[in-house]
């Protein structure tokens, strides 16, 4: 086994993963018999492992959402639909590489797709913009949805992105006044919308693609208002406290699952989604096949008024009673 | 009385009656002020008869939302709302109860805006008002939850909305609660548009991440005070991201106008008459 990038915390066992490879090559070639004995230090292995993804830290969860190997959008429209027809531009200034869109089959049914694109390589991360969109980008999204819309086509959008670009051509275009109308735009879009958050869901550029029926997030995927460096800049003026910011911010998907922001995490393999992603696209084909079976049995009038009910109860606060 | 049991009456009175602003307590401003734009030395008295603008550049000081309210609705027209919802501490974020405990004792706020139903010129309208002396305007529940009644008491009472905007954006301390509410106040916002009712915002310095990526920026009509601060990136972050300076003015009103992000820059002596001559043109159409 080669590993390109490793996390700390993978670093552990692979060490291990790799000598009881080398053990079993050398079992194999001076044929000797060390089965049973391999077969125990794996089994004690996995229950390493298991209790090592069991109490992941936020963290550490944070490093496998950005783990430059995790499936990207443009993965998971390759594995889990058919047909895929990628539509470009916002029909006003260009083409936003950093969010994909298109129509496809899935199981069948035509679907709309769209999602932050990162990109694997380094040409490819600089030609996406490293997956934070510009104003056209979202501007492409609203037309797509919309387009959906008419040919009652329901709309699946992949959440994968450090945030909406902050720069100066993002700023002179609009990027506040672009995330504002599509915030607004898909929260009365009479078609089924599901959102899944694959990788890192970073602040309102993640949110826009973030108003659905349902919000459904990777076990190891993170969704935050600000990304913990940055919640670490600006309180505490010091980026190295970003690991304890990180555990403060409840950007987790069981946490988030916890508080009602999301509808269901679904389970990845127990490594995540970069180590084992053929099982990661089966089980979340099977997911979304579920969430839209639900939503396609609903009338459309109910799917609104519940899109709208499920965003208006979010907020915790206090109601201060006035003894007269 | 203190300026405090004004805006929070013991006795519940419908409505309230708002001092002139030399009255409000402002502790920040005693005698001379200097002005941050052109540097000339200002009296008090002379900035409260101005509108806190300055004479000599026209330099639109930051108002608090008590002045902004004494200064645009019509007198003794003032009736706020939800006036008893209080910020939580969801995720027991560390700091943030002592912060609010502060910026309480400090402002006599309870949260970042004040919403209300108000008359303008004889206009009726509900408006909410961001103050950025509290968290520095920040959005979290209490303040997406305000929003939201804002829109939904002007959708059931006919009544044009009118929006001041001041904010850092989202708050950090209630984490994806507060991003969560961006979608809420764009939601209640469409559904108010769709009722065919008229939204104004003005944008004041400064109006920026979360806010401006929600409500602030989906009005019928965005009008901004003169040098107002608009934008998602602050201009500090971008200097960090691109590694050099960006020039004067950007994210400002009047290149926010140039570009075609709003419809107006309004002056602030002439922000009331604006306001409510632009709503009483809209009434038309509720006779149709």
């Amino acid at each position: 086994m080669t590993y390109k990038y490793s996390l700390e915390f993978e670093k552990d066992y692979q060490e291990i993963e790799k000598k009881l490879a080398e053990l079993k090559e050398i079992a194999q070639n001076k044929q000797i018999d060390f089965s049973q004995e391999i077969s125990a230090l794996e089994e004690k292995l996995k229950e390493y492992k298991e209790e090592k993804y069991n109490t992941l830290s936020a963290w550490q969860k944070v490093q496998i959402a950005r783990h430059p190997a995790r499936p990207t959008t443009m993965d998971y429209i390759a594995a889990i639909f058919d047909d895929f027809f990628e539509l470009h531009g916002d029909r006003c200034y260009k083409d936003d590489p950093a969010i994909v869109g298109g129509i496809a089959l899935f199981n069948g049914v035509p679907v709309t797709v769209i999602g932050h694109q990162k990109g694997r390589d380094t040409n490819q991360k600089i030609k996406r913009n490293f997956g934070m969109p510009h104003p056209e980008g979202y501007r492409k999204a609203v037309r797509l949805a919309q387009q959906a819309e008419k040919f009652k086509r329901p709309v699946i959008c992949f959440i994968d992105t450090q945030g909406a670009y902050p720069g100066v051509e993002a700023e002179e275009r609009g990027q506040g006044w672009a995330i504002a109308q599509i915030l607004m735009k898909m929260s009365v879009l009479r078609t089924p919308i599901i959102s899944l958050v694959i990788g890192e869901g970073g602040s309102g550029g993640a949110l826009a693609l973030g108003v659905a029926d349902r919000v459904l997030m990777l076990s190891y995927a993170v969704y935050s208002v600000i990304s913990p460096e940055g919640c670490a800049s600006i309180l505490c003026k010091d980026v190295s406290k970003s690991r304890e910011m990180c555990e403060h911010l409840k950007m987790t998907a069981q946490d988030l699952y916890a508080m009602g922001i999301i509808d269901e995490v679904i389970a990845e393999p127990l490594e995540g989604a970069h180590i084992n992603p053929d099982d990661t696209y089966k089980i979340v084909k099977e997911k979304l096949q579920s969430h839209l079976d639900e939503l396609l049995n609903l009338k459309m009038d109910d799917i609104i008024d519940q899109r709208y009910k499920k965003l208006r109860n979010i907020g915790i606060f206090r109601e201060e009673v006035l003894i007269e | 009385m203190s300026f405090k049991d004004i805006f929070y009456p013991k006795s519940r009175k419908k409505y309230i009656t708002l001092p002139p602003p030399s009255e409000a307590s402002n502790p920040q401003i005693t005698g001379v002020e200097t002005c941050p734009q052109c540097g000339s030395h200002n009296s008090e008295n002379l900035l409260q008869n101005s509108l806190k603008v300055c004479p000599g550049c026209g330099y639109h000081y930051p108002l608090t939302a008590q002045e902004r309210i004494w200064m645009i609705a019509d007198n003794n027209s003032f009736s706020e709302l939800d006036d008893r919802l209080m910020p939580a501490d969801p995720l027991s974020f560390p700091g943030y109860a002592d912060k609010l405990a502060k910026v309480r004792e400090e402002t006599g706020l309870k949260e970042a805006i004040i919403t209300g139903k108000a008359e303008i010129n004889g206009e009726k309208v509900v408006m909410g008002v961001m103050d950025r002396r509290f968290l520095m305007g920040s959005m979290g529940s209490v303040v997406g939850e305000k929003i939201a009644r804002v829109f939904e008491t002007a959708c059931a009472e006919k009544a044009a909305v009118v929006l001041f905007t001041a904010s850092g954006g989202a708050r950090m301390q209630e984490g994806m609660l507060s991003l969560m509410q961006m979608a809420k106040t764009s939601a209640a916002v469409a559904r108010f548009h769709q009722k065919g009712l008229l939204y104004i915002s003005v944008l004041t310095d400064p109006t920026t991440g979360g806010v401006t990526a929600s409500f602030a920026t989906l009005a019928d009509i965005i009008i901004a005070e003169p040098g107002a601060l608009v934008c998602f990136t602050g201009p500090r972050v971008i200097e960090q991201t691109i590694h050099h300076k960006i020039p004067e003015g950007f994210q400002r009103a009047e290149f926010l106008l140039e570009h075609g992000m709003i419809d107006q820059i309004v002056h602030r002596k002439d922000l009331k008459q604006y306001l409510s001559k632009m709503i009483a043109l809209h009434r038309w159409s509720d006779k149709q």
